[in-house]
Order: C-alpha cells, then sequence, then structure tokens
C-alpha cells in the first residue's frame, strides 16, 4: 500500500502543492484526476523521488519509502524519452540492470515484455526508428521491466491508438489483479471510469475529492430520476415532492426527468407508473466523472 | 559422487532474481560501460580516433626522419684513427683493419665514411676523411678544431625542442578534453533532451549517473591517450630516436597521470554546465566557458613556453598543469616536489569541482526549458 501523507511543495513563491494526502492501495486501479498545472505531475514526481517535497511523506505499507524502496516502482514520466540511438532490446535490459535485476532475468522480462507489447519483430530496431505507438509501446516496457511491485504511471495512455490503450490498459489490469498498487494520470476521463477502482481528484495543489469510484458516484449523485413509459406520463406532475426537470411525451410513450425530493417520493412514482401501465425504464441518474470532476475543480 | 555434489548444490537457495539494491559502484559501472559502448559503436568517434592515432604516428615518423642528422652516424676507423674520432664522441665506429675494408664499407653504404690514419706528413690533423661522392660536412665538422665556447645560462634542452614538446602535449590534451568534454556535454542534454533523465533519476542517484558518465568518457580519453602514448613512444623506439624517448620519456608518464585528473575535472565541468540548458544547439554556448578555461592556459604555455616563470604558474593551474608541469619535467626545471604538489593541487581541485558540479547537475537536469541560471544551479 503506498501512502501519500501531507505532501507541500513550492517553487520559489508559487504554492504547487498544499497538504496532499491520499491511498493507493493493494490492487486498486487509482485514477489520479486534475487539469493541466493542479499537480500530479509533481505529485508523483515526488512520489518516485525525482523531486523532494517540502514537507510531507511517501510510506510504503506505514514505512517511508527509501532509495532501495524507489528500485520497485515501475514509472513512466510525463515526458516520453528513451535513448534514441540505443536498440530496443538493449535499452531495456539496460534499465532493468539499473534497477538491479540480474543479466539473465533483465533478458527474460525484455524478451517476455516485448511479445506481450508486440514489439518482439522490432527488438533490434533503434528507438528513433519506431513509429510513434511503436515508441509509446516500449515506453510502457520500460516502466515495466524490472518486475515493479508499484506502477505510477504519468497520462500513460496519451498518443496511444485505440489497440495500444487496450492492450495498456490490459497490462495494468493485470498489474492490479497481481495486487500492485497502480497509479495512474489521464485526461481521457472515459478511460479512467472504465479503468479505475479508486480515483484521486486534484485542482490547484490540493485534493478535492477521493474514494472509490462508485461510492464518490454516489455522493455526488443528485437525486434526478429518469422514467419512460408507454402511456402519458403528464400524471407526475401532480404528485408530492416531485419536480419535473424535462418531459416529452410521443407516440412511444413517455419519458421523464425529475428530481425527488425523498426516496420514498421517488418510489411512489415507480409505483404509480407500473399501476397505470408497462414501464420500459426507470433509473436514477448518477454523475459521469466529467461532471463530478467539474463539480469538484470549480 | 557425482550425485552427492548434485544433491548439495541443488539444496543451496537459489540466488533471488533481484539483490536487494545494486550497490552504487555497481550503477556507476553500468552507466559506464552504456557510455563506453554507445562511444565504441559512434562512426563518428572511431573516424576521430583513428585520425588522432595517425596524426601521433605521422609526427612520430615525420620527428624521426627530421632527427636523422641529429643521430650518430657511422663511420669506418682504420688503426689510429680511431682514438682521434673516438675523441670526438660525435660518431658509431666501426673498426676495420684496411683502407680497403673502409672503402668498400663507404661504398656500399654501411657507412656515412671513413676516417683513416693521414699520409702525409705536414696535415694539420693526422686523419683522411674518405666518402663517396661529396665531402661530409657534419663529419668534417666534428674533427674539425672549434674554439671553446663558454655559456652563461646553459638550457638542458633547445628552445625549438621544448616548444615542440609543449605543442605535441598541448595538441593531445586539447583535443582529448574538447573532443570527450564535448561528448559528456552532449550526452548529459541529449538524456535530458530525450527525458530519458527522469526514469534514470527514479532509478539511480544523480551522483551516481554524473559519476558513470565521467568515468565511461575518462575511461575512453584515458585509453586514447595510452594508446597515442604507446604509439609514440613505439615510433620513437622504432625510428631510433631513442635518445629523445629516453629525454620524453619521464615526461609522457607525468603527463598521463596529470591527463588523467585532468581530465575528470574538465569531464565534471562539462556535464554540470551542459546541464544547465535543455537542447542540443545551446550545448556550445554554455560550455564555452569551460572551453576557455581549457584553451587559454594552454596558449599561455604553447608561446611563453621559453618564460620559465610562465611556465612555472601555469604549471600549478590545474587546467594547464596537464600540459605545463610535464614540459618543466622535460626541460629539467622543475625539482622532484614539484609534479608532486602541481598535482595534489590538481587533485584537490577536481574534489571541489565534482562536488559543486554534482550540484548544478542535480539542481538543473529537471528544470526545462529555458536556460537554468548559475547561481539557481548552486543552490542548496
Amino acid at each position: 500500500m503506498l501512502d501519500i501523507r501531507g505532501i507541500t511543495k513550492r517553487y520559489g513563491t508559487r504554492q504547487v502543492l498544499t497538504d496532499v494526502s491520499f491511498t493507493v492501495g493493494n490492487g486498486r486501479m487509482t485514477g489520479f484526476v486534475g487539469a493541466n498545472g493542479a499537480g500530479k505531475t509533481t505529485t508523483m514526481r515526488i512520489i518516485l523521488g525525482v523531486l523532494t517535497a517540502d514537507a510531507g511523506t511517501v510510506l510504503i505499507d506505514g514505512a517511508p519509502v527509501t532509495a532501495s524502496d524507489r528500485r520497485r516502482f515501475g514509472y513512466m514520466p510525463e515526458e516520453r524519452g528513451l535513448y534514441p540511438k540505443m536498440k530496443v532490446a538493449e535499452q531495456l535490459i539496460y534499465l532493468a540492470r539499473l534497477h538491479g535485476l540480474t543479466p539473465h532475468a533483465a533478458l527474460r522480462n525484455t524478451t517476455d515484455l516485448l511479445e506481450r507489447l508486440g514489439l518482439t519483430d522490432r527488438s533490434n530496431a533503434l528507438v528513433e526508428s519506431l513509429s510513434l505507438g511503436n515508441q509509446q509501446r516500449a515506453q510502457i516496457a520500460a516502466a515495466l521491466v524490472h518486475d515493479p511491485e508499484f506502477l505510477v504511471l504519468d497520462e500513460p495512455f496519451s498518443g496511444l491508438d485505440p489497440i495500444a490503450v487496450e492492450v495498456v490498459m490490459g497490462v495494468l489490469a493485470e498489474y492490479a489483479a497481481g495486487g500492485a498498487p497502480v497509479l495512474f494520470s489521464s485526461h481521457q476521463l472515459d478511460i479512467v471510469e472504465r479503468l479505475c477502482d479508486d480515483l484521486v481528484i486534484i485542482g490547484d495543489g490540493e485534493i478535492r475529492a477521493q474514494g472509490a469510484r462508485e461510492t464518490l458516484r454516489d455522493e455526488y449523485s443528485s437525486p434526478r430520476f429518469e422514467i419512460r413509459t408507454h402511456g402519458d406520463a403528464s400524471w407526475i406532475r401532480d404528485l408530492p415532492g416531485i419536480r419535473i426537470v424535462d418531459l416529452t411525451l410521443d407516440a412511444a410513450g413517455g419519458h421523464v426527468v425529475f428530481e425527488a425530493e425523498t426516496d420514498a417520493a421517488s418510489q411512489l412514482v415507480l409505483q404509480q407508473a407500473i399501476a397505470r401501465g408497462p414501464v420500459s425504464a426507470f433509473n436514477h441518474q448518477r454523475p459521469s466523472l466529467a461532471s463530478i470532476f467539474k463539480e469538484v475543480v470549480q | 559422487m557425482s550425485v552427492t555434489e548434485k544433491a548439495s548444490t541443488r539444496g543451496t537457495p537459489t540466488s533471488p532474481q533481484r539483490s536487494t539494491a545494486p550497490s552504487v559502484a555497481q550503477s556507476v559501472w553500468l552507466v559506464a560501460t552504456r557510455e563506453i559502448l554507445v562511444r565504441l559503436r559512434s562512426k563518428a568517434f572511431l573516424i576521430s580516433t583513428g585520425i588522432l592515432l595517425l596524426i601521433s604516428v605521422g609526427a612520430v615518423v615525420a620527428g624521426g626522419i627530421a632527427s636523422q642528422d641529429t643521430s650518430l652516424d657511422t663511420v669506418a676507423v682504420v688503426g689510429s684513427a680511431e682514438a682521434v674520432v673516438e675523441s670526438t664522441g660525435a660518431f658509431e665506429i666501426m673498426a676495420v683493419d684496411t683502407v680497403a675494408d673502409a672503402e668498400a664499407l663507404v661504398r656500399d653504404g654501411t657507412v656515412k665514411a671513413a676516417i683513416v690514419p693521414s699520409d702525409s706528413a705536414d696535415a694539420v690533423l693526422p686523419v683522411t676523411v674518405i666518402a663517396l661522392d661529396s665531402a661530409p660536412l657534419d663529419v668534417t665538422g666534428a674533427l674539425s678544431v672549434s674554439p671553446e665556447v663558454q655559456l652563461l645560462d646553459p638550457a638542458e634542452q633547445g628552445g625549438g625542442i621544448a616548444y615542440l614538446v609543449a605543442l605535441a602535449f598541448g595538441i593531445v590534451f586539447l583535443m582529448s578534453a574538447t573532443t570527450f568534454g564535448g561528448t559528456i556535454a552532449q550526452s548529459v542534454v541529449e538524456e535530458k533532451q530525450t527525458r530519458i533523465v527522469e526514469i534514470l533519476m527514479s532509478t539511480i542517484s544523480v551522483r551516481a549517473l554524473l559519476a558513470g558518465k565521467v568515468l565511461g568518457n575518462s575511461i575512453m580519453a584515458f585509453g586514447q591517450i595510452v594508446a597515442i602514448g604507446l604509439l609514440a613512444a613505439g615510433g620513437m623506439a622504432v625510428t631510433g630516436q631513442r635518445v629523445l624517448l629516453a629525454d620524453v620519456g619521464p615526461a609522457i608518464g607525468w603527463f598521463v597521470v596529470f591527463f588523467a585528473f585532468g581530465f575528470v575535472l574538465l569531464a565534471a565541468l562539462y556535464a554540470a554546465t551542459a546541464s544547465m540548458v535543455s537542447r542540443q544547439e545551446d550545448v556550445g554556448s554554455v560550455t564555452s566557458p569551460v572551453l576557455f578555461l581549457t584553451m587559454i592556459p594552454y596558449f599561455l604555455v604553447v608561446f611563453f613556453n621559453d618564460n620559465p616563470l610562465v611556465v612555472a604558474i601555469m604549471s600549478y593551474v590545474p587546467f594547464s598543469a596537464p600540459v605545463s608541469m610535464p614540459l618543466r619535467i622535460f626541460l629539467g626545471t622543475a625539482e622532484w616536489w614539484e609534479p608532486l604538489l602541481a598535482l595534489v593541487v590538481l587533485v584537490a581541485s577536481t574534489v571541489v569541482v565534482i562536488l559543486l558540479g554534482s550540484r548544478i547537475y542535480s539542481n538543473s537536469l529537471l528544470r526545462m526549458g529555458a536556460r537554468v541560471s548559475l547561481r539557481d544551479a548552486l543552490k542548496r
């Protein structure tokens, strides 16, 4: 488990992070979301020890992270880069060995990973000769080649084609399923929504919201419901504790979006509707990640 | 027996895939080997090394041809002429029995001239010189009587040769320092520009990274210098310049020692200054002060090689000591303790520069975009 406690960072007079605290649980895919300049990259760099925090600590299973712990991290920086004039496989082996793997293990991991990422036939090509998408795959391989126990990935999906996105999502899910804490940032909220178990939302260097994805969605959901009936639905208007947001009537029946003051009021709508005829849909409208994000960062 | 052996090896625990963490030395060595490998693969490096080696061999061969005159000529001597010739000390002597034998040696070119006892009784010198087609001026000159010369301030080595030695050490040092210094600078900026530096920094310490780069390139530069030194010494031995080799040998030895430390100092400076910029295009301008630091003392030594005071001062300045101190050793103007003292000064300044350099380096590596000011780079 990765614990970020009270991280504060200041560049000159500019406060970049203020008391940032959150937890990345074992086996939890944790999405780290925030606008540009909100402090995601700075936070990740501090977790990796590339930057030092002015205050606060990073804990692994309760103990402060040490330099040798950091070799167990897989890190993908936001700014991508590998040695352009080195061969793909050679470069991965070099990085694996810097992380403390034996030459044999480094070679084996490299071969496995290139196979999984579909880069085997490019393993002896120079990095600069790879297509952009393949360079991204090589970059992901570089973060994973030493069998990390923690993953910290800054925008791992940016610049990937849809197929590569699926491949990378699969690889990350596999790591999380294996029990590794996985923290990744992304601007693509739809991917975060599909992929993550937990969410951390940062705005202006402060954590605005965090928790399990579903809990957050419940927390931020409005008392708004939607119902589709086969017959007329204008009667809903007259029920107590109900406010109509939108009402459409056509040949197929009625479609009503309403807000209910209490759960009981919304249930009454459903009961009445069933009594009047077939109901094809009834649901509690829960906010998308995008709308929660908008709400908390503003 | 083999069965028990197998059983016992199976019993030992298999080594874990990941050692706890590679030591700093291992990290440094991994970085250094990568630098060396990349360098060995670079065509530009191989070609420039080849050219440098060719130049040094060429210089030695040219020097050998030029110095043919100063090497001892062999002359054939007969009978009582031997004593006369020996007293000049200017010739290799090949004693033969008869004048006819001596003439035969002159004819087949084995000797430059033959010196035989004079026939005529009224000759000034008791010998006659026999040569093939023209009067050998250097032979007759050596045999002629000259007035005594008194030098008020005798030089141990001639001014011309001092200039050449200063120039040779200077060129070798300057070329090596600027090529490898430039290479380090480029490789630092390459890591910064391609952003791989962030992965490296999250894996090993910045000091290990800097040390590895400096070590790798120093090994390459040192290897090049040793190759040049061996080629030059071998060349001198082969071309018969043993006298020169005996004079220059100790100076070359000291040069190699001074070079090793002087190069590390420059390498650390190049790495630190280069880390302040983010683009290859800016490497030249940001490292130019280092280039001047290397070149100015070098030119002072070359131009003022006949001014003992300047050379003596420069032999203690860390940037010019690798050129100037060996020159003084060659000229015989350095006391035995002077190279040691200069070496202590050089090593001490190298340590200081490495400490400052690693601070600049670690402060600047993540600062992309505009050039980092020296004051910011030196901040704690």
